[in-house]
């Protein structure tokens, strides 16, 4: 009998697939309500701190640059209050092999895959993450397909994800792009079954887990240079990962008093999986569109659990502008001699801003840069933006509307981070449960589960749970 | 255009027609099929338009259109950006102004 290959008929596969190309039997951290035992899964599938220390090192990923950010701190002080203005520091994980922290889930990803014996490795991604995998994969001798959402329905893709697809060509991989949509998940699916290849998911327990490597080392870093960890570390957030990731590496450090920060670029407005929308948008990750609903809703991505659970570990949320984290590119490499890819620098805008309401004597570290090059640069994505009709001049920030303008700030003081309510997405993320599981009661076991993935209160979680109508029953 | 067996070409599928695309795309998408390009080496001679089999880097058969040989890159740094000039002499000046310009 052959296979249903449709999409209903793929998709009906989904979990047999999975379980097939990931190697990980979810269901056993499954209590069969809300709560499943993430701990246990991070210590069951993932690898200890000192196994993955050993096997990033292998292959030169790690132990990146502390660096100072000196000339941008004293900018920061001229346009803070007196007294105020944070040092920043920049982790510089450009210097990874693949050109960015990427390189850290995926050496973990593709050394399990080879361990338990497949012959190759799949990731879907547009992004740094399909570079990683394929020089990983290059690495170690395995084969690798990378599935990307690249062009709209006129063919034209961004410049950013067409030099990411170089990259993972120049590493030996295949890569198949594809026109925009979420079915990119479909022929995710499709090409699992055809190859038997790993699923190196990015939302895997050892892609997470990869990540902690980056918290540890910040923590260790710090305690050598400046005897004591930093006050605020800012991510940049997109699925969640490397949040999460790093904020587990901290903790594993005992640097538990450390502030941890996710920054997105504010994309209201724009959906992401229109077609005529797609090339309105000037960053292909690092922003709301991604980082909204993986943090409201962890488990849609393409594992049945994902270890990526940002609520977890995220102390403040806020949002920047596209104008403004090309801006902080352009000074980056103008005022600091780094000329790196403007995702990254997503959360330099932020902490930027941040580091203007904390004392002088205070430390905020950006904890990645990527690399940068033709097609994944401030100046031909701005290109790409005008050539698309979107209108590029300085202004206010303020007056930014994704999709229609990119304003650079007239001066480095309108650079002005914007908290989300974390609050909402808390409820939205309990919320997402209750009807996911269509539970009318739920157990403690699940209230506790949901105070831990959203770093609340029993009170809190209660309260959301009665707006719902929902009891706790023991 | 004669393409020879062996040639390193990329290839263009439809891989949903517009009326099978997943119902949570929003109504602009679905008006589009998805589509899907890759790369391989034609396992028979042909002509550009023409379906073909291709081998991939990984070893797998793919079918489709015929659209290319050995494909360029065309990303580059796009136009240039006047713009981004001014930032730089602006910050050099908020942060050094007058000392460093005598």
């Amino acid at each position: 009998m052959s296979r249903d290959m449709s999409y209903e008929g793929v998709m009906a596969r989904k979990n047999e697939i999975m379980k097939k190309a990931i190697g990980i039997d979810y269901s056993i951290f499954e209590s069969g309500h809300i709560r499943f035992d993430y701990e246990e899964m991070m210590r069951e599938t993932g690898y200890t701190l000192d196994e993955m220390q050993k096997i990033q090192g292998d292959t030169g990923v790690g132990n990146t640059p502390l660096l100072e950010l000196k000339n941008l701190t004293k900018l920061a002080r001229m346009v803070s209050p007196a007294g105020k203005g944070a040092r920043i520091f920049v982790k510089d994980e450009a210097a990874n092999p693949s050109g960015s922290f990427k390189a850290r889930r995926a050496a973990n990803a593709v050394y399990h895959a080879k361990k338990l014996g497949y012959k190759g490795v799949i990731a879907a991604t547009s992004g740094n993450y399909g570079a990683a995998v394929a020089s990983q994969a290059a690495i170690h001798g395995l084969k690798c397909i990378i599935v990307q959402e690249c062009y709209d329905s006129k063919g034209l893709g961004q410049p950013e994800i067409i030099e990411k697809a170089r990259k993972c060509e120049a590493y030996g991989a295949e890569v198949v792009q594809l026109t925009v949509g979420p079915e990119l998940f479909y022929t995710f699916l499709k090409l699992l079954e055809e190859t038997g290849y790993f699923n190196a998911s990015l939302y895997s327990p050892f892609g997470i887990a990869g990540v902690e490597t980056l918290g540890y080392e910040i923590a260790m870093q710090f305690r050598e240079r400046v005897g004591r960890d930093p006050d605020v570390v800012v991510c940049t957030n997109a699925g969640g990962g490397n949040l999460t990731g790093t904020a587990r590496g901290l903790l594993k450090a005992g640097a538990d008093h450390v502030k941890v920060v996710g920054a997105s670029v504010d994309l209201t407005g724009l959906h992401m999986a229109s077609d005529e929308q797609f090339n309105k948008k000037s960053f292909t990750t690092g922003h709301t569109g991604f980082g909204i609903p993986f943090a409201t809703w962890p488990d849609r991505s393409d594992v049945p659990r994902s270890a990526a659970r940002p609520l977890r570990y995220m102390d403040r949320y806020v949002i920047v502008t596209q104008g403004q984290v090309f801006y902080m590119t352009e000074t980056l490499a103008q005022i600091e001699g780094l000329e790196r890819g403007p995702a990254g620098n997503t959360s330099l805008a932020a902490a930027f801003s941040i580091a203007q309401e904390l004392d002088e004597d205070k430390i905020i570290v950006v904890q990645e840069t990527e690399y940068t090059g033709a097609g994944k640069h401030v100046q031909p994505q701005l290109s790409f933006a005008r050539d698309n009709g979107i209108e590029l001049k300085f202004g206010n920030p303020e007056e930014e509307v994704p999709g229609k303008n990119i304003i650079l700030p007239e001066h480095p003081r309108l650079i002005k981070a914007k908290d989300i309510d974390l609050n909402k997405l808390k409820r939205s993320y309990i919320h997402h449960c209750i009807e996911t599981y269509s539970k009318n009661e739920i157990s403690s076991a699940d209230l506790e589960f949901l105070v831990q993935d959203t770093k609340s209160s029993v009170e809190f979680v209660r309260e959301v749970l009665s707006e719902k109508g929902v009891k706790v029953v023991e | 255009m004669q393409v020879k067996k062996g040639e390193w070409v990329r290839i263009h599928n439809i891989v949903l027609d517009a009326k099978e695309r997943a119902p949570q795309v929003p109504e602009d998408t679905k008006k589009v099929p998805l589509e899907a390009w890759v790369k391989g080496f034609l396992q028979h001679d042909a002509q550009i338009g023409d379906e073909v089999e291709v081998k991939t880097m990984t070893g797998r058969i793919e079918k489709g259109k015929l659209i290319e040989v050995n494909s360029t890159y065309h990303h580059n740094y796009g136009n240039f950006v006047p713009e981004l000039l001014q930032i730089g002499i602006s910050l050099r000046d908020i942060l050094w102004g007058g000392e460093a310009h005598e």
